[in-house]
């Protein structure tokens, strides 16, 4: 065990900090701490050509492997990367939906085809994508998808029906990639089809969600005979739900050290405000404050030992990644009640009329999302009692 | 960066795990903590004769293994999970770094050299409860021979039974980490006895000396100057202890989560229901939680072993480790005792075993919430630096 990086790496530390540095400037100097969670409502053209901006710079996609266009950064180049990222204040990714989740995906289970069509518009950041898992009756139980795609013979297409739901950035994205059930008799995580559907054609319309801040980065999205060609499906018909939890696999790992330090931007700015208001003096509210940091590191180091890990190539869990969304998302919310008990009753105050929150306010009320999505922490202690504890499954049902 | 054993921690880590599964068993354990000795000499033997664990940082000059922390936490983390009764802590972890760090030159070799042959040792510092060398109220003279030490020190784990004692004491009327001194004498014929505790895994002792005439090479060190260097022992004690209540969070886990698997009500096992299983999940985290934040703080302690660049944040990473893993290993074990359901609250099973060890390990060396309060002295108190040694140091 050694926590230090090589000279070569630190090297490229001081490159990506230069180029963030430099170009972090002008028309995107306003985009510094903007756009995470709860706050990706704002500026999207400004983050669009932010994109392309990385992209110019060979800053997108630096995980994936050169053959692919991507930059094939070693973990500890990933590791640096995300968290100077974090550290220069560049604003939340529009595009880590496509380059996190359908990227990987498409490179692991997709055709050459695939890869060649959807590739080159994730990596120069023009191409924005988002996903369709959710339904309204299938949350905590993804299985149960109601969603029907039909292979349409004529016309040679997949004709999608159905509707999603918490789909982020689904206004603006191009593409939405979609698990929808291709044998209709089929029940749970059988007989279901992953597919990569186009946003901008008739059969797709959205529709915001009004969230608990007033605003919307969450949507529904109705498919009503919406299609996408023969091509676009990924791996076989009855494949969906092994490709979709591949894909959960991707989204571990290096990109948690990216969004830990804008954790840490947000317990700096808890911080700042109690030295500033005097809370800073409150016994209870200091072990508060320590205990938020204690964690916080600590969950830097959980996410190096999931990287030093042996992953396995079936994307399957170690113990440290298996209590990870727990740990964290449990972290944030009670954060978030930390940031609003050391702003006091002044802390109640709105930046203005109707409903326009303060940063914290906003980090106060959008951390409930953190508990309920991507698996509820009440799902995700099943998964670790039964994957990790090996204890008795949950009985069926159905 | 690598963060996860090497081959070499890994098969010291699984050499002294299947030792203590077979040698500190349940039986062993409450056999050895009913004695007032509170070990098997025996068991002592095999671990410094056999496997050869006591040597692990002791200098290769010497003959030692000259390894660091990692290695030393990777034991540390098997000894809390069998809960073995040996005069390990006390001596490793405690003697050894401050004879190590606090002597010049070859001042140490000798009392060293005795350890490498089997000798236990311990440190004394507490005259009162409170954090590091604040706890220090046992005080030295200067005299024409050497040194006069008088004071009571409570609580010094072995320290009846050890034979080599490394005890602090500081000038009259000094305060905090000024005048400070740590000597080393040899136990014998020094007034101590053995105070019983709560929990009986760990045995304590109380060491009272009246004017103790010592010669002038008992003195580690510069005399006075030793209030940094007994910090930083506390501080590497503290993260070790952290690695043992790893182990224990552990190993309560698994007792808990096995006994759920057997014991069978409304004709199923209990461990099919949710209300049993969250409350497994949140062991798991705790306990990995908590594996995380010793194995880091291992790291950065044996870059403080090695004078090496990370050492000044050993403060900040023993106050984090300790603080997480006081509550992880206190909270599994309760959560332990109510998932046995009755038999938890029994003699014959061992989760109490793990209960009262949890207790006494939380207040020992700093609670979560002394380490806390540090972490935020760090934090809020300072604008200069988080990772300053300036500021005070980790609770203890």
């Amino acid at each position: 065990m050694k926590l230090s990086f090589s000279a070569e790496d630190e090297r490229f530390r001081t490159e990506v900090a230069d180029w963030l540095a430099a170009n972090l400037t002008g028309e995107f100097a306003k985009l510094k701490f903007r756009g995470g969670p709860g706050d990706e409502h704002s500026f999207p053209e400004e983050r669009k050509r932010w994109e392309q901006k990385l992209a110019e710079g060979g800053w997108t996609c630096v995980g994936w492997p050169q053959q692919h266009g991507g930059r094939g950064c070693s973990i500890e180049q990933q590791v640096i990367f995300f968290e100077e990222y974090a550290r220069a204040g560049a604003p939340g990714r529009v595009g880590h939906i496509g380059e996190g989740l359908a990227g990987p995906t498409i490179i692991a289970f997709g055709t050459p085809e695939q890869q060649a069509k959807y590739l080159p518009g994730i990596l120069s950041g023009t191409e924005l994508w988002c996903q369709g898992y959710s339904e309204p009756g299938a949350g905590s139980d993804l299985a149960n998808v109601k969603t029907k795609a039909r292979f349409d013979t004529e016309r040679n297409q997949w004709v999608i029906n159905g509707q999603k739901v918490w789909t982020s950035l689904a206004h603006e994205s191009d593409y939405c990639f979609v698990i929808a059930r291709t044998d209709p008799d089929s029940v749970a995580h059988k007989g279901l089809g992953f597919f990569l559907v186009k946003m901008d054609q008739p059969g797709v319309e959205v529709r915001p969600i009004e969230q608990i801040t007033g605003t919307s980065e969450f949507n529904e999205v109705f498919f009503d005979d919406a299609v996408c060609d023969a091509g676009d499906i990924v791996g076989e018909p009855g494949d969906g739900w092994k490709v979709a939890m591949g894909l959960l696999g991707f989204e571990r790992g290096v990109s948690t050290l990216g969004q830990q330090m804008q954790f840490q931007n947000e317990l700096d700015e808890v911080v700042r405000v109690a030295k500033e208001n005097g809370k800073d003096r409150d016994p209870v509210i200091r072990q508060r404050i320590a205990k938020a940091h204690a964690e916080l590191k600590i969950m830097r180091y959980n996410s190096l030992r999931m990287l030093s890990g042996q992953s396995g190539s079936d994307g399957s869990l170690q113990r440290e990644g298996l209590i990870y969304k727990l740990f964290w998302s449990t972290w944030h919310r009670s954060l978030g009640e930390l940031a609003i008990d050391v702003c006091g009753q002044l802390g109640q105050l709105l930046e203005a009329a109707p409903y326009e929150l303060t940063r914290l306010q906003s980090l106060f009320l959008f951390v409930r999302s953190d508990t309920i999505y991507g698996g509820s922490n009440q799902i995700q202690r099943n998964i670790i009692a039964e994957r990790g504890l090996e204890m008795p499954r949950e009985p069926k049902w159905r | 960066m690598e963060f996860r054993f090497t081959e070499e921690q890994q098969m010291i880590r699984e050499t002294a795990a299947g030792f203590f599964a077979d040698c500190s068993t349940s039986a062993a354990v409450r056999e050895a903590m009913a004695t007032e000795l509170g070990y098997d000499l025996s068991l002592w033997r095999q671990i410094c004769e056999d496997l050869y664990l006591h040597a692990i940082t002791l200098p290769e000059s010497l003959g030692g293994m000259g390894l660091g922390y990692v290695e030393l936490i990777a034991v540390m983390e098997q000894m809390g999970r069998h809960l073995v009764c040996a005069p390990y802590f006390s001596t490793v972890c405690q003697a050894v770094p401050a004879l190590q760090l606090a002597a010049t030159g070859e001042q140490a070799s000798p009392w060293l050299e005795r350890i490498l042959g089997g000798a236990t040792a311990t440190l004394g510092w507490i005259g009162h409860e409170a954090p590091g060398c604040d706890a220090v109220t046992a005080t030295f003279q200067t005299t024409a021979q050497g040194y006069r030490l008088s004071g009571d020190y409570q609580l010094v784990v072995d320290g009846h039974s050890a034979e080599i004692l490394v005890l602090a004491a500081r000038v009259a009327g000094s305060a905090g980490r000024d005048g400070i001194s740590l000597f080393v004498v040899d136990a014998e014929g020094i007034q101590r006895h053995w105070t019983p505790t709560l929990d009986q895994t760990r045995h304590l002792g109380r060491i009272q000396l009246n004017q103790l005439e010592l010669p002038a090479d008992a003195c580690l060190g510069e005399a006075g100057q030793a209030g940094a260097v007994l910090e930083q022992v506390l501080q590497l004690a503290t993260v070790a202890l952290a690695a043992e209540q790893v182990g224990a969070a552990q190993q309560v886990q698994d007792l808990a989560v096995q006994y759920t698997k057997e014991r069978e009500q409304f004709g199923r096992p209990i461990a099919g229901f949710q209300a049993i299983k969250h409350k497994a999940a949140d062991m798991m985290l705790r306990t990995e939680v908590a594996r995380s934040a010793c194995y880091y703080a291992a790291c950065i302690a044996d870059e403080a072993w090695q004078g090496s660049a990370l050492a000044a944040e050993l403060p900040e990473a023993a106050a984090i480790a300790k603080s997480y893993c006081s509550d992880a290993c206190f909270g599994n074990a309760g959560e332990a005792l109510q998932m046995h359901g009755g038999v938890g609250f029994t003699w014959e099973y061992d989760v109490h075993l793990y209960f009262k060890r949890a207790k006494a390990s939380e207040l020992m060396l700093g609670t979560a919430s002394e380490h806390l309060e540090t972490l935020a002295g760090l934090l809020l108190d300072n604008d200069q630096s988080a990772h300053s040694t300036q500021t005070k140091g980790a609770a203890a």
